[in-house]
């Protein structure tokens, strides 16, 4: 597998030389895609139906822990924001938001850190973990459904842009951007596989690839790994300003958190 | 917490067939792959599924490796009394896990 | 929205293709078929099997190895006097051949049972069925697997 994967790399890297313009320049709002309609019958079939969709089990995680108290003493989830359905609706969908104390954009995982630390008084969980992920998860079910915006909030435009930038940065021995990929040639084949857009869409959701659900740092992660880059860590604010760029560039999709993907 | 997922209709006329699914929150560990710090991950599989209902076992799945993460079984039954319908997964250290669902018949 | 062929596609494509067969043809995998003819001679105790009744459902091009939706089927009636007892699945190269027995009976109603396998590489999958009567049928399907560019590693 390794050989073959490396020459088809090495055969995509040379032919984007040639196709590439420099730049990211988005997916006009037409022809954007949710990675669900370019994925097989039988993965759809796994996302449309709750009974088979295993991050369905990570949701009910979540909702159990919305209504766990923390043990600091101090409330629940519930015990200040009440029922997640109302409160948490469509709020995944507005996020990395400007974080007003620190001046800087905050990623869903962050703020339920962040609620859970400075106000649960509770200790921090680690980005990827299991009861993260699933509060995550819990909450991000709350949009499915609801249609991306572009994000209006001035404040966000500067980071928007750095994600915007690195997006469009080549990066890694293989030297390629995610723009190279999912700006210029999705739609066509990397070995066996259709090249998806990109869309920050469906996250976190359960990932074939990984057996288990994943957040979008982690998916991005591993496209850093695969262009032989050094990825950035959990929660590096690079991966806040990517997420960012990413859910503006699929302003008119729908959220399907939590989704299927190979 | 809720370990699996269970699809089974609520309602069914006596005689009808009637379609069971049930997914369960499970690594199926294989023992071959390693973790992220290169180290081995311990093998841990659900060998046996089993349902049953009205009074037997309704189905029978022993299972391998081969079987992927969160497994997934999907089979068929006949309705025949309201009552009780028992899921459980067992492991090969003989450690188990039921769920139990209720349906009602008619007719 | 159409763009060009990416000319690069097609050759890489040969590339896979020509790995596969490469692997498709060196000695492993004989001994692998082996395996898998002994594993389902210890299902069915060495009686013959015949190839017929039963069918595998399963897409042809699957997008992971890691979760392969899979069907199998007996056409056979299921009630007290005649049924589908087992269902047993077998793989060639997982490395280990055997996958899931499913045992039946008549409340069953029907002999469909669907799961999700995990499938290591191309290859032959196989089926066989054992009937209330003691005979053993089967049926085999070829699987391809289209191994995603952008792994995990």
């Amino acid at each position: 597998m390794m050989p073959a994967y490396g020459v088809v790399a090495a055969g995509l890297l040379a032919s984007m030389a040639m196709v590439s313009p420099a730049g990211a320049q988005g997916i006009a709002p037409a022809d954007r895609k949710s990675g669900f309609e370019t994925m097989g019958p039988d993965t759809q079939a796994m996302q449309r139906d709750d009974a088979s969709n295993p991050a369905m089990l990570v949701v009910r995680e979540g909702e159990a822990l919305w209504a766990e108290p923390p043990g600091s003493g101090r409330p629940s989830c519930a015990g200040c924001h009440q029922d997640a359905p109302v409160t948490m609706k469509d709020v995944a969908a507005r996020y990395p938001v400007l974080d007003h104390a620190s001046g800087t954009p905050i990623d869903l995982a962050g703020r339920i850190q962040q609620c859970r630390t400075e106000r649960q008084g509770a200790p921090a969980w680690a980005r990827e973990s299991r009861p993260l992920l699933a509060l995550t998860t819990y909450v991000g079910q709350q949009s499915r459904g609801t249609t991306l915006e572009p994000f209006a909030d001035a404040g966000l435009a500067s980071f928007r842009e750095q994600g915007k930038q690195l997006f469009s940065q080549r990066l890694g021995q293989l030297n390629l951007s995610c723009a190279m990929c999912h700006d210029d040639n999705w739609g066509r084949k990397l070995g066996g596989s259709i090249i998806p857009q990109g869309h920050a869409n469906g996250y976190p959701l359960f990932r074939l690839e990984w057996q288990a659900v994943g957040s979008v740092q982690r998916r991005i992660r591993n496209c850093l790994t695969g262009v032989r880059a050094e990825p950035f860590a959990y929660g590096d604010p690079a991966l806040v300003n990517l997420e960012l760029y990413l859910k503006d560039r699929a302003a008119g999709l729908k959220v399907e958190t939590p989704a299927v993907r190979p | 917490m809720a370990k699996a997922l269970l699809k089974v209709p609520k309602t069914a006329r006596k005689g009808e067939i009637i379609t069971l699914s049930a997914l369960f929150s499970h690594p199926m560990e294989t023992g071959h792959r390693r973790d992220a710090e290169g180290q081995a991950v311990p093998r841990d599989i659900i060998a046996l599924f089993t349902c049953q209902y009205d009074g037997m076992e309704i189905f029978r799945a022993e299972l391998h490796p081969a079987i992927s993460a969160y497994p997934m079984m999907q089979f068929t039954t006949v309705a025949t009394v309201s009552g009780p319908i028992t899921f459980t997964w067992t492991d090969e250290v003989g450690k188990s896990w039921k769920e139990t669902t209720d349906i009602t018949v008619a007719g | 929205m159409t763009k060009p062929p990416l000319l690069l596609d097609r050759r890489c494509v040969l590339v896979t293709l020509a790995g596969t067969a490469m692997f498709a043809s060196v000695g492993p995998a004989r001994a692998e078929t082996a395996d898998m003819e002994a594993a389902i001679k210890a299902f069915t105790k060495g009686a013959p099997v015949t190839r017929g009744k039963v069918k595998i459902d399963i897409s042809p091009l699957v997008e992971n190895g890691n979760s392969a939706s899979i069907g199998v089927f007996v056409d056979h009636p299921q009630t007290a006097q005649a049924f589908v007892r087992k269902i047993a699945l077998f793989n060639e190269k997982n490395p280990q051949p055997e996958v899931a027995v499913f045992h039946l009976n008549p409340r069953s109603g029907t002999s469909r049972v669907d799961t999700r396998i995990r499938l290591a590489t191309t290859q032959q999958l196989a089926a066989v069925a054992e009937l209330s009567d003691g005979t053993y049928w089967s049926d085999s399907q070829e699987v391809i697997i289209t191994i995603a560019a952008c792994l995990e590693e």
